[in-house]
This record gives C-alpha cells, structure tokens and sequence, in this order.
C-alpha cells in the first residue's frame, strides 16, 4: 500500500492542526533535512539561491503542513519552523 | 534583524512566530553558526532548548558548560547562563557550578573527544560521586573541528586522518562506560531521533543525579566524507536503517561496528535512583 494513501487516512481519520511554514533564508544551509523528513512531503528545494549559495526549501503544499514541528527540531540551522493555524475537521 | 522571512507579514499578517522556537534561549546576535551544513549539532541544540521550554525551566536557573570541539562551541550560543572551558575540563567546571549553585539546572553539551578523551578520567569520577548534572554527549566518531583525527568512539576499521589504513584501537562503548560508572540514567539515540531525544534530555533534565544522553550524529566534513557515507542526510538514512530500539537493554551489547548495514542499539538503558552526590555530602556532615 502506498504511504501516500495511508497518510491521507492518518490525517482524515483524526483532526490535525494546520501547520502554517516560515524560512529563514539566509540561515539555511540546503541540508535538505527538512524537505526528506517531513512526514507530509509539504516542502520541495527551491530554484533560487540564498547569499551561501545554497537552494532553501520551499512549502509546496502547505495545505497538508499538520504543524508537527518535525521540520523545526530537525533543522540543524534554526532555519524552518512552524506554527498553528487552525485546525483540518 | 535580516531576516530574509519567506511568508511573513505580507500573506498571515495574524500570525506571530516570527522565531524559530530554539533563538529563545540563544544568542541571536552570534547566528548563523559556524557548523557545517549537515552537521547534526544545531539539531541537538533544539532538542535541548525544546526540553527546557517543555519543562518549563526558567532561563535564569540554566548553566550550559561545553569543551572544546565543534561540539564545544554549543555553549557559546546559549543564552543562558553559559561556560566555553577549556579541553576536556566542562566537567570539573559544571561540578563546581552545581557545588555553588545547587539549585541550578546544571547541562554539559560537548563532544565524544572532549569528553571521552582528554576528559574521560573527569566523567567518570562525576558519574561514581553521581553529581546532579546532565551530560549530552554529540558522538561524530571523530575530532571533527581540528581535521578528522581518530579518537576514543572511532569504530574499528575506520578511516581519520590519523587512521589512514583504519583505526585498529577498540573504541568506548559510551552508554556502558556510563552505566559502569554509576550514571543513574543513560540514552543512546541518533540525530534523526529528534523528538526520541528531546524526550530523553525531558527525562535527564528531570533525573536527580547524573545523567547521560548519547547523540550519534552526523559529522559530513570529517568523519563522513574519509567513510565514503556521503552527505549529512545520507548519514540520517542510513541511521534510520541500522537503528534497532531496545529500551532497558544491556548497554555492553550496544557496540558500534563501522560497517555500514550493521545494526545499532539505541533506546533508554538505564533509568535507576541512588542518593547524589550533595545529598550524601549533607547526610554525612549532619551525622558528624
Ligand atoms: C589542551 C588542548 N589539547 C588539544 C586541543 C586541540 N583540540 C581542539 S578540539 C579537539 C577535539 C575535539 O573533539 P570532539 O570533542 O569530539 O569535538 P568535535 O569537534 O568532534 O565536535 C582537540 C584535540 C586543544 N584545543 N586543547
Ligand atoms: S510542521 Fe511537520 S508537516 Fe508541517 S512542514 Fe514541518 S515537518 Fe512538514
Ligand atoms: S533543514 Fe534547515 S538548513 Fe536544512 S534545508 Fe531545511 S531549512 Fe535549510
Ligand atoms: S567538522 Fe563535523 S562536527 Fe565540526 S561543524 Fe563540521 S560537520 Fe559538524
Ligand atoms: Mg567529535
């Protein structure tokens, strides 16, 4: 079964925060942590370049952000965290 | 501030958290770090500032004391009541902080050299008097900040630059060196363990008495690039192939192997209480 469609159910089944993203740019180092581990796939590397030259994540759906906070405890740069926006019924 | 904020204001002009959660308890002023990218580090700083704002710990009751090392320049950014030592000497320097201060909550963040080499003899005798003090131990293998030389968590048959045909010295097996010295709570987990370790520094911070936490991190410019193990996160995945959780597990079956398919034992070992070592000073001199 795809996990696709188990974490669909996971967040249907019970009521999850919407999670609302912030980046700071300029502290990313394009580790990449973020964008792997997120358990909702919310984030994608972006095109363009911080000031160090690396390509900082980007939240390309943000609508299936949870507001875990995984992103923020992971991110060795203090980089990416999140915060409560509401809640999905 | 240049903050280069992607969202903010324009789009969620009701939304506030303009701070990643960790600067609360940093010195903003010293950031972006110097660790490199990948480097498991900033990670565990976040665990540890999210343990202290979990566990309600008022900022003014916190010492952080660090080494030397990359690991060692933690301290630095805490803005906490905070200590940079000198090699191998964070210990002596957190016992005398608790000695003066016994209501402190008294935190040593510093690497496997810092505290297993130079300062192996100091950590061993804070764990035998069991001072009340937690000790987090950011484990790279290696010296990472002075060029990727061996040392005593270097896995048999690993390359460092002092180990150019493989390290043929047995290493440390951290949490049973601390379980044998009498630590009275001890954790081993890997840095794709965030939330497994901000629980565990939760339960270290809370314990009376001396407590270990073991983080096998990520150290891409040193240990990881001479191991063929590729970049930061290729070292997460692999972490979380190999890592098996055995909780209340023997820890001297908790070797490392540098092979990298082998399994490695992580979990919360021991979790046991005895007097400290304040408490027996105070019972000794009463009954004189
Ligand atoms: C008395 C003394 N001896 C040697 C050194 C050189 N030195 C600096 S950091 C370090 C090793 C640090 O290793 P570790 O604690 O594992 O930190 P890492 O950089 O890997 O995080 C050494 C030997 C020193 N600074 N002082
Ligand atoms: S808060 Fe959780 S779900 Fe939202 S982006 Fe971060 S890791 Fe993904
Ligand atoms: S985890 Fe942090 S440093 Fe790494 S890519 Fe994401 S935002 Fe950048
Ligand atoms: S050398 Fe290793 S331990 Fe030091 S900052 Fe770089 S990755 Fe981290
Ligand atoms: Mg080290």
């Amino acid at each position: 079964m795809s996990t696709e469609i188990e974490k669909e159910k996971a967040t249907e089944k019970w009521p999850t925060d919407k999670g609302y993203i912030y980046i700071r740019e300029d502290y990313c180092k394009g580790c990449g942590y973020c964008i792997e581990f997120c358990p909702q796939e919310v984030l994608e590397e972006s095109a363009g370049f911080n000031e160090k030259g690396y390509h900082p994540p980007e939240p390309t759906a943000i609508d299936k952000c949870v507001n875990c906070g995984f992103c923020s405890i992971i991110c060795p740069d203090f980089a990416i965290w999140d915060e409560k926006e509401g809640t999905n019924e | 501030m240049t903050t280069e904020l992607k969202q903010k204001e324009e789009v969620k002009p009701e939304l506030t958290s303009a701070e990643h959660p960790a600067t609360k308890y940093l010195r903003e002023e010293r950031l972006p770090h110097i660790w490199c990218s990948g480097c498991g580090l900033g990670s565990a700083v976040t665990s540890l500032t999210n343990a202290y704002e979990k566990l309600e710990i008022p900022i003014d009751d916190i010492g952080v004391v660090s080494g030397i090392g990359c690991s060692g320049r933690a301290a630095g950014y805490f803005e906490t009541d905070s200590y940079h030592t000198t090699h191998g000497r964070a210990i002596p320097f957190a016992t005398g902080l608790k000695l003066s201060n016994p209501e402190m909550n008294v935190t040593v963040f510093s690497g496997d050299g810092d505290l297993f080499a130079i300062g192996g003899n100091h950590f061993i005798h804070a764990a035998r008097r069991n001072l009340d003090m937690t000790v987090i131990c950011v484990n790279n293998y290696n010296f990472g900040m002075t060029g990727g030389q061996f040392g005593p968590t270097t896995p048999r048959g690993a390359t460092a630059t002092t180990s150019p045909y493989g390290n043929y010295e047995n290493p440390f097996n951290l949490p049973d060196l601390a379980a044998s010295a009498g630590a009275v709570y001890v954790a081993r987990w890997t840095s794709v363990h965030a939330r497994r370790i901000q629980q565990a520094m939760e339960d270290a911070l809370s314990k009376k008495g001396f407590s270990f936490v073991e983080i096998l991190s990520p150290c891409p410019t040193g240990y990881g690039r001479k191991n063929d193990l590729g970049e930061g996160i290729d070292e997460l995945k692999s972490y979380q192939n190999r890592a098996v959780i055995k909780h209340e597990s023997d820890p001297s079956e908790a070797e490392i192997e540098r092979d990298p398919e082998a399994e490695i034992v992580v979990g919360n070992f021991v979790d046991i209480d005895r007097p400290t070592y304040c408490e027996v000073a105070d019972d000794y001199l009463q009954s004189q």
